[in-house]
């Protein structure tokens, strides 16, 4: 008796410090990823890097200062594109739609969501690439607009059915018909919470490098327009770390930092707005 | 019309012929269009997945008539000759998923528990919040980390201390060269683990306190009410994330293209290199030449999402029944 009550408390310490080690593993895996990263990369990371062009094959230095625009670039049309269909989507979903309709288009947004992200890059190829003949910024654009859809259709719809019913209630019991009240009282209540779900698939989109493969493609130079093949950041790092090239090992993991940089500022400004207006709601 | 509360309108409105002149109504204040608009935005979203499907249908015609079925069971992938088959890519992609779930699960489950159970609030809200960072790092930048840090590690140390101990199992043997199945396993072992642990740990959070507190008082430590009463209770949700996660390392590319080899082969051997359906996409694309071999290519696609959709709504389906709360709201 008392030595299997021994036994049980034996199982129970060493369990349960196994799942401590676990969450330990798990979490120091994340630390020395970022540290690694900050520690060798920072170590890359210059003014030339920032504001020059790739140097030719053989030439130390240079930067990736296309490729940062070329970012900016593609993620200009993913939001211009993007964001539009999923913030309509999300207010229909929310405030407008019936039964049938919302489940069909719940589905396919989820449906979106889990297509794995180099299938969009075969869509976009398939739809924008081949008829214009060649690789271009906007096809690398659609591809990311297109992820953004679903994520913001998500976050959208969950913003607005936060807001409180009777707030609703009050705008049309003023008489304001439903189409006003959606857009003076409904979506400005829940704005702030709406442009951080946006931010944060913005961040997401902004690593993909899958679906610019043979979209976007990849430019040493500065691209010409919007119907030519564009660097982007996520795509420098791929073609720079596979390279046999030392100095091209370098300026990937310095532009692994900056891209890791922009994504974490996103994500954790992201958050902390989320957690003070949960905060403040109490 | 909206499923929207008490309208003015619809308290006031009498039926039946009231329909019509609600309807105008709504139509002059501009309640209808807005309604049309929205709804033409929410329409796109259905049709972009529908044409999603359909180009990835009608863009792999050729491969589809020519080989059939046995697209999926030929072995052979050669561009020259004209000759595609499916299996080592699929072999690939499934291998890799297997050993990623097979060392997330135990790992991420156990944290899991640790962050539901015994962590106190505080910590345990820091270190779900790291943990959720890690799942936003963007892939190319795991690729990165793979090629120089993951591959060196396993050549010189891993491979070779796994071949002299359990070098007598087919699974771990031929020459070490880093890059291969294992490499890319541990890669999305990595990457899966940061979902499965932020899902199983909401899932655990959502079981009843009365559940612990009735095995606690029944005399169980709490490693056992923990076992027995709230995992069983969660395990549904469990499995949720762990198909959730599978659905991501199967669809996972840039990490896996970087670090699996990219050698169109099946082998016994986890420390062979391979190659997955997404890498392979990822790689020869954009340098097919022909109908047939971009088309092949194109099929892989459709493979690769039939796969990651079952996935994906097992996943929703199993999360679900646990969390309690449809996507549908009342």
């Amino acid at each position: 008796m008392k030595e299997r009550r021994w036994r049980r408390r034996v199982i129970n310490v060493v369990m349960l410090s196994l799942t401590g080690a676990c969450a330990l593993v798990s979490v120091s895996v994340l630390v020395l990823i970022l540290g690694y990263l900050f520690w060798h990369g920072g170590r890359y990371l210059n003014w030339a890097f920032l504001t020059q062009l790739p140097k030719p094959v053989g030439e130390p230095g240079g930067g990736m200062a296309n490729a940062i625009v070329g970012s900016g670039r593609l993620l200009l049309v993913a939001s211009l594109t993007g964001v539009p269909v999923g913030f309509m989507g999300g207010v229909y979903l929310s405030e407008f739609g019936g039964r049938t309709v919302p489940f069909l288009v719940r589905y396919a947004a989820d449906l979106l969501n889990g297509v794995p992200s180099i299938i969009m890059g075969i869509f976009a190829y398939t739809v924008v690439v081949i008829p214009m003949h060649h690789f271009s910024a906007l096809a690398g654009g659609l591809a990311l607009g297109a992820m953004l859809i679903p994520i913001v259709v998500r976050s959208t719809e969950e913003f607005l059915r936060a807001v409180p019913q009777p707030l609703r209630e009050g705008a049309l019991a003023l008489g304001a018909s439903q189409w006003k009240t959606v857009a003076t009282v409904v979506v400005p209540t829940a704005f702030q919470g709406i442009a951080t779900g946006i931010l944060l698939s913005l961040a997401r989109v902004a690593g993909e490098t899958a679906p610019l493969l043979f979209t976007s493609f990849n430019n040493r130079f500065w691209s010409s327009g919007w119907d030519q093949p564009v660097a982007s950041l996520p795509v420098m790092i791929y073609t720079y770390a596979i390279s046999p090239y030392d100095d091209w090992h370098r300026q990937a993991w310095a532009a692994g930092l900056i891209l890791l940089l922009l994504v974490l500022v996103a994500n954790v400004g992201a958050r902390l707005i989320l957690s003070r207006r949960a905060a403040v709601r109490g | 019309m909206g499923s929207l509360p008490l309208t003015p309108e619809r308290i006031l409105a009498p039926a039946p012929r009231g329909r019509v002149r609600v309807f105008w109504k709504r139509l002059r204040s501009g309640d209808e269009v807005a309604h049309l608009i929205t709804g033409v935005f929410a329409a796109a979203i259905f049709l972009i997945a529908a044409w999603v499907v359909a180009e990835l249908w009608r863009g792999s015609a050729l491969p589809r008539h020519q080989f059939g079925w046995h697209f999926l069971f030929s072995r052979t992938w050669d561009p020259v000759s004209g000759a595609f088959g499916a299996l080592p890519f699929i072999y690939g992609t499934v291998v890799t998923s297997a050993l990623a779930l097979l060392v997330a699960v135990p790992l991420g489950v156990g944290a899991a528990i640790f962050l539901s159970e015994l962590a106190p609030a505080g910590l345990s809200q820091a270190l779900t919040f790291l943990i959720e960072l890690l799942a936003a790092v963007p892939s190319v930048i795991f690729g990165l980390l793979g090629i120089f840090i993951l591959v060196p590690l396993l050549r010189s140390y891993g491979e070779p201390f796994l071949k002299s101990t359990l070098g007598f199992l087919p699974l771990f043997q031929g020459p070490a060269y880093g890059v291969g199945f294992l490499a890319a396993g541990l890669l999305l072992a990595i990457m899966i683990i940061p979902f499965i642990i932020s899902i199983s740990r909401q899932v655990l959070l959502a079981v009843p306190r009365e559940q612990r507190e009735a095995a606690l008082a029944l005399g169980a430590t709490l490693w056992e009410s923990t076992w027995k009463v709230v995992v069983p209770y969660a395990r549904k949700g469990i499995l949720g994330s762990v198909f959730l996660g599978l659905a991501r390392a199967l669809g996972e590319t840039m990490a896996v293209t970087m670090v699996i080899g990219n050698d169109p082969k099946i082998s016994a051997s986890l420390l062979a290199p391979g190659y997955s359906i997404a890498a392979v996409i990822a790689n020869e694309f954009a340098e097919a030449t022909g109908d047939l071999y971009l088309q092949s290519l194109i099929e892989l696609g459709l493979v690769l999402f039939v796969l990651t959709i079952i996935i994906n709504a097992l996943a929703r389906v199993l999360v679900l029944t646990t969390a309690g709360r449809g996507t549908e709201h009342p």
